[in-house]
């Protein structure tokens, strides 16, 4: 580590930061604003800084020329204790930096505009609502993860992919591995070998005939470029499958308890659904589910903040901590939905910002509405400290939710 | 004021559009398009914050 000597460095942290209650982010978050980058270690056995002010996380991640997405860099930050037991094959363009990243996002990216999100509104809402008439016919208590949380976005990805939903059991148990801090090396392996035969194997079979889905326009649009691989294909669709049900997922189970949690703010979104797009924003700001997947790796001596990091040195950005900053926030631990702050780092910053992060402002958009018109009397069927909150994952969220309601009109 | 967008490091992530659809646009291969150079009034203040809010640093605001 490389430091300025008149800036002695302070204690290492623990890290990964527990993050026990998703209405309380952690304290350490606020000493480490304070201090500026420190080195902490890894349950990898790697040193890595972390960043936390909102203003140099947006720094980092926005300079992907100092700051590379190498994964296969031995000092690129792993969060997990056991390394896999084989290299794992680099999840698309998420590894990649400067020219052959931007050339990777712009072959998919145009799948994923604001429009083309907008345009999958109606299926969306859909698919909620179907999902809403399941639950309310199974009557409560039911898990809204199950019933509700992970089958949307789920559905959504599918159908867009063209990926079998019927499948979603294989492929769900397999993803929800891959981002558990405690599975070890070789079942992380495995779990995502599994993934990529079962995708591999299907992309293969539509070689011969691309339907007009996402995974089929992309083999059409790939072999009209010239450069048609099909692993690379396996890779993105692997991507997409994984970020595009897991992260969405969590917020609408999140958001929900927050609506629960503030039932004022919550009759104040049914009366005005035009808001929801901005609650939709603080949500995504407040509970910060993807925090520390944000990592780089230094490419040549930088300063953020004011500490010296040599090159070749890990760094985590911190989102939660960033989107907690009271010096880019005003009141940042206060749920507000009228806060209208869009400048959060929830989906990331820079080249490698989310690339559904459309669709998911639609599916959350649409899923925060439905069930405040549909299911008004809806309640938490036990205590909200008692859920089974994801400490050990790299997306947080919640494993079950169990919840029941009043029939309308009993309210 | 004058918005110009570089093509080449927007990264389509549609941030602008989300904040004005009006001056910016996407193209089908989810690239920037500014369709209104010199916004005015209430307009020019959304691209403020677009350029803000652009995650690749693609606009930019030139004063005349
Ligand atoms: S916000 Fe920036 S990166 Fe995103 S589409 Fe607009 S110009 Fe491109």
């Amino acid at each position: 580590m490389v430091t300025t000597p008149e800036t002695p460095v302070p204690a290492s942290p623990t890290y990964p930061i527990e993050r026990r209650c998703p209405f309380e982010p952690p304290a350490d978050l606020a000493r480490l604003r304070d201090t500026g980058p420190v080195p902490a270690r890894l349950p990898s056995g790697q040193d890595a800084w972390l960043v936390a002010r909102h203003a140099d996380v947006r720094a980092v991640l926005g300079d992907g020329r100092r700051f590379s997405s190498d994964r296969g860099h031995p000092a690129f930050p792993r969060p997990f204790a056991e390394a896999p037991t084989q290299p794992i094959r680099p999840l698309s363009m998420i590894g990649m930096d400067g020219a052959e990243h931007t050339a990777a996002r712009r072959l998919v990216v145009g799948e994923f505009t604001v429009r083309r999100a907008e345009a999958m509104r109606p299926r969306i809402q859909q698919i909620v609502d179907e999902r809403i008439d399941a639950m309310l016919a199974a009557g409560g208590p039911v898990d809204l993860v199950e019933m509700l949380s992970l089958p949307v976005p789920s559905l959504v990805i599918c159908e867009l992919l063209g990926v079998p939903y019927a499948d979603h059991d294989f492929f769900q148990r397999r993803s929800g591995m891959l981002l558990r801090r405690d599975v070890g090396g070789a079942a992380r392996s495995t779990a995502m070998d599994e993934l990529m035969s079962y995708l591999d194997g299907m992309i293969a079979a539509w070689e011969q005939d691309p339907g007009d889905d996402l995974i089929g326009r992309q083999i059409v649009r790939r072999r009209e470029a010239g450069r048609y691989e099909r692993d690379e294909l396996v890779s993105l669709a692997a991507l997409l499958l994984i970020a595009g049900h897991e992260t969405t997922a969590n917020m609408i189970s999140l958001g929900i308890l927050a609506l629960l949690e503030h039932p004022d703010e919550a009759v104040a979104l049914r009366a005005d659904p035009s808001r929801t797009p901005l609650a939709v924003e603080e949500m995504l700001r407040y509970f910060t589910i993807v925090d520390s997947v944000t990592s780089r790796v230094t490419t040549e001596a930088v300063e953020i903040g004011e500490r010296r990091i040599g090159p070749g040195e890990g760094v985590v950005a911190l989102g939660l901590s960033a989107n907690h900053d009271p010096a880019s926030f005003e009141h940042p631990d206060e749920l507000d939905l009228d806060r209208g702050a869009r400048h959060h780092v929830a989906f990331g910053f820079g080249p490698h910002q989310c690339l559904g992060q459309n669709l998911a402002r639609v599916e959350l958009a649409v899923v925060f509405d439905t069930v405040l018109r549909r299911i008004p009397g809806l309640r938490l069927a036990g205590a909200v400290d008692e859920l089974p909150y994801k400490d050990d994952a790299s997306i947080y969220g919640i494993y079950r939710m169990p919840v029941e309601w009043a029939e309308p009109g009993c309210e | 004021m004058r918005v110009t967008a570089d093509r080449n490091c927007c990264i389509g992530a549609g941030q602008c559009v989300l904040t004005d659809p009006v001056v910016f646009d996407q193209d089908a291969d989810g690239v920037v398009l500014v369709r209104v150079e010199r916004p005015t009034g209430e307009a020019a203040d959304r691209v403020g914050e677009a350029v803000g809010l652009c995650p690749s640093g693609a606009l930019r605001i030139e004063h005349d």
